[in-house]
């Protein structure tokens, strides 16, 4: 078999996973909606105070709101895609196993959580998104140029909330417990990623940091694509370099984790 | 002293199945795990309670527990009705499930024993000296101070078994004891059941998928095939009636009609692979031999007597029986 | 040997409710016990739990960074409802916060060990999994409460004083039925856990905010139906001398109990239907 494919069925594998819990996908296409309208209402109260907050109009806020519940589960903003299976077998030893594949254990992870963040997508971010077109008044572009560019945008956020969460697993192999990690990583995600609040609302310094920090690539970029308030190379280069640079980082670590499971004797 | 200490009669247990029959269209259908049962299990008896998986052991126990509620007929254990008084119940009950541990994982086995203790409100005299006791049979003592995490299976499977027994039951049921463990550990689990019984007059129910359990505990055997008694006796009439043939599996490359072949009799097909019989005292070879001259056979096994093989026999018997 | 069993069956039962409050002791300090055990993982979580709960807070402080009022309410008054529906629902998170963990008992077959013992399962599933991490909602919330009572500006009377914690312990059972309906609920389809979580986190972070924010049937909806309303808003409206939601009249402020009360028959009575339609896993 050859390495593409290989991948692409690890891809289709990962996606089959999570197709198979469907109660739990509408269980969450129900609680991603009602929180999208909770904050719908709480940015319509906001940007009603102070208009033009962080350059959106109220259409454009509201777009904003459910862009980020549709990316919720496809980014695993809060955690909870392959890492924590990654975590549990370096815990328990069983990447040993891993490493002896004739397969990059970089990209095999890379490829579920690709497939992963495809089915969340489909069968539980478009929904809420939907729904949210349907009943608020949104900023959405019309031309077939915006949505393909959104695409783009997404793919590298794929990239980048997988390069975090590796990285976050790896740490296992020194830490060897996950729970301080993933409740860092939870907070972080929740915050940094825009999930609360548009990083383009924050205020000062504060807002400085968290648009230059990798999260910034995951909804705020992806949002300003769509919307055309960014230049999307921009955009692009910015999530590029932060794709490039997590998985390069990624790959040091784990060849660093790999020599010592190997000196360890595995 | 009541005789029928275990009481049933005519218990059903229906469950509404819905089924996936094509793209959001699904159909009900209902399932009756337990088919209009009947049975009596006097004070200080150990019965096996045997049959294939899905064939209704489980739904009973539970259903004599408490955990389900019956869909139909009359069931009592100790006169009360297990489904009502739940919890009243439970003070009289012992329960071990094979498979699910009811220690805490994280804690000394010790500590799960003190659970018990205050949960069931057992005199401290009465405590103690159970718990010595169990201790002491089922070798836990060098174990009480060991998180369960770190137990074997089969020193698990013994801590569960103390830990059902604490509360003085008057009835022990007992889903799969010996499942998964070692040679030594079911050894030791069956010597502490029958002392059990023999010396405190415990009643004992057990289902197992091994015949040993039943041959080296039970007098008495009661045999449950798709929710329905197929046979309830002392364990020498089951003998008789099936583990006199062995079975051959034949996995073939491709479906073919039943195979035939002298000394041994198809009894099942499902697509490319095929049942066999034939009699245990023959021997397996030169019928290997045969099938693999004259059919495109990939692979086989060979499966010795089994409860499964028992009940295909039964159901043939009844069969012979129905048309003669 | 059989009169000693009669000897014990004799021991007299307690009522119910005492029944299950003594097992949901028990159980609790068991898990409270297992999680020291991993001592590290255990600050960890305590000091996450503080910082994911604070993140709720934390949004509303970076909103008021920006603007001075939301639906005309100032920072005191959000603080206000914030504090009151943190800290009510941070208590029934901490006593009934793990159920989401019955239907993993549920698919995974352990349900039915808690079904033989000699306790309530609401209880023993109630205490399932209680962890200690769950004062940090509490805590953050009683905070942000605390600010609140000295920084909003409210000519306090005895009455509105004692409506404090009469919201915090009726907002904090009209959560619990919440909680208890979702387990309920979870027994029909297991898989579905997160259903709840729309309406108790989901609720919450609703209650966090002025009901002026909220389209009309949106409040309609979180009155009547799925009546949060009496967690904090309407209460708290009268305690700050705002107009009620939805034009309600007055004396609605003091229906919480009332409706807490409405709201736990209701929760016990969805518990007892769903352990009935109980059908246990195949094997």
């Amino acid at each position: 078999m050859g390495a593409g494919r290989l991948y692409a069925a690890v891809a289709a594998g990962g996606f089959r996973r999570y197709a198979t819990y469907r109660a739990a996908t509408l269980a969450g296409v129900f609680t991603n909606t009602v929180f999208g309208v909770v904050l719908v209402y709480t940015y319509l109260a906001l940007w009603d105070e102070r208009p033009h907050l962080g350059g959106y109009d109220q259409a454009e806020a509201v777009t904003y709101v459910w862009l980020g519940q549709c990316l919720y589960a496809t980014l695993a903003i809060q955690g909870g895609g392959f890492e924590k299976d990654l975590m549990e077998r370096i815990r328990t030893g069983d990447i040993a196993v891993d490493l002896y594949r004739p397969a990059d254990l970089q990209l095999w992870w890379l490829a579920s959580d690709f497939g992963r963040a495809m089915f969340q997508m489909l069968g539980r971010g478009v929904i809420p998104f939907a729904v949210g077109a349907l009943f608020f008044k949104m900023a959405l572009p019309t031309d077939v140029g915006s949505w393909a560019a959104l695409l783009v945008a997404l793919l590298l956020a794929v990239l980048v909330s997988f390069g975090i969460r590796f990285l976050a697993a790896l740490s296992t192999f020194w830490l060897l417990d996950g729970t301080g990690v993933n409740q860092a990583m939870m907070i972080l995600g929740i915050f940094c990623s825009g999930m609360v609040l548009p990083l383009n609302a924050f205020p000062g310094a504060l807002g400085e940091v968290v648009r230059a920090l990798p999260w910034a690539a995951q909804i705020q970029l992806p949002a300003d694509v769509l919307m055309g308030k960014t230049d999307p190379l921009h955009a692009y280069a910015f999530q590029a370099a932060w794709a490039v640079a997590l998985l390069a980082a990624g790959r040091l670590l784990q060849s660093v984790a790999t020599r010592r499971v190997v000196v360890q004797g595995g | 002293m009541d005789e029928h200490f275990i009481q049933l009669d005519r218990v059903e247990k229906v469950f509404d199945v819905r089924k996936k029959t094509g793209f959001m269209k699904r159909e009900r259908r209902q399932v009756r795990a337990v088919d209009s049962i009947s049975f009596a299990v006097a004070r200080g008896e150990m019965v096996g309670y045997i049959g294939p998986n899905g064939a209704g052991k489980s739904t009973t126990i539970k259903m004599l527990t408490g955990i389900l509620t019956p869909s139909g007929g009359r069931l009592r254990v100790a006169g009360i009705d297990p489904s009502r008084e739940r919890t009243r119940l439970a003070h009289r009950i012992g329960v071990v499930f094979g498979q699910r541990t009811t220690l805490w994982w994280d804690l000394p086995l010790i500590d799960s024993y003190k659970l018990m203790h205050r949960m069931y409100r057992i005199p401290d005299a009465r405590y103690a000296e159970n718990l010595a006791r169990c201790v002491e049979l089922l070798e836990l003592g060098a174990l009480l101070d060991v998180p369960v995490r770190q137990l074997s299976l089969g020193q698990r499977m013994r801590g569960d078994i103390a830990a059902a027994l604490l509360h003085d039951p008057e009835v022990l049921y007992l889903d799969e004891p010996t499942i998964g463990l070692d040679v030594i550990s079911k050894a030791k689990v069956r010597e502490f059941l029958r002392e059990l019984n023999a010396e405190r007059g415990t009643t004992v129910l057990l289902t197992t998928h091994d015949l040993q359990d039943i041959e080296q505990l039970c007098s008495r055997v009661m045999v449950i095939d798709h929710g329905r008694l197929m046979y309830d006796g002392p364990l020498t009439g089951l003998h008789e009636a099936g583990e006199s043939e062995r079975t051959l599996v034949v996995d073939l490359e491709r479906e073919l009609p039943p195979i035939e072949v002298p000394d041994a009799r198809t009894v099942r097909v499902e697509g490319p692979r095929q049942w066999l019989t034939f009699p245990a005292s023959a021997s397996a070879a030169p019928l290997v031999a045969r099938i693999a001259a004259e059919y495109p056979m990939v692979d086989l096994s060979v499966r010795e007597p089994d409860i499964e093989a028992v009940i295909a026999k039964m159901y043939a018997e009844q069969a012979e029986k129905a048309v003669s | 040997m059989v009169e000693s069993l009669r000897l014990r069956d004799g021991t007299r039962e307690l009522p119910r409710w005492r029944e299950g409050l003594r097992a949901y002791g028990l159980i609790a300090g068991m898990w409270v016990r297992s999680s020291m055990t991993y001592r590290a993982s255990f600050v960890i979580t305590v000091v996450g739990n503080l910082l994911v709960t604070g993140l709720d807070f934390a949004t509303i402080l970076l909103m008021f960074s920006r603007v001075d009022s939301l639906g005309g309410w100032s920072l005191p008054e959000v603080a206000f409802l914030y504090g009151l529906s943190a800290t009510a629902f941070g208590i029934s998170d901490l006593v009934l916060g793990s159920m989401d963990v019955l239907g993993t008992r549920i698919r995974d077959g352990s349900f039915d060990t808690l079904l033989v013992r000699p306790a309530p399962v609401l209880a023993q599933i109630g205490a399932d999994h209680f962890a200690l991490r769950r004062l940090g909602r509490i805590t953050q919330g009683g905070l942000v409460l605390g600010y609140a009572l000295v920084a909003v500006d409210v000519n306090w009377t005895v009455g509105k004083l004692l409506l404090v914690p009469v919201m915090l312990v009726c907002g904090a059972a009209i959560f619990g039925a919440l909680f208890v309906a979702g387990a309920a609920f979870q027994i029909v389809a297991q898989d579905a856990a997160e259903v709840q979580n729309a309406f108790t986190y989901g609720g919450n972070t609703l209650l966090s905010y002025p009901p002026v924010v909220f389209g009309k049937d949106f409040v309609r909806g979180v009155t009547f139906m799925l009546p949060l309303a009496f967690v904090n808003w309407v209460p708290a409206s009268y305690v700050l001398g705002r107009p009620y939601p939805l034009d309600l009249p007055p004396g609605a402020e003091f229906a919480s109990p009332l409706v807490a009360l409405v709201c736990c028959a209701l929760a016990g009575l969805a518990w007892r239907a769903g352990l009935k339609s109980y059908r246990s896993t195949g094997s």
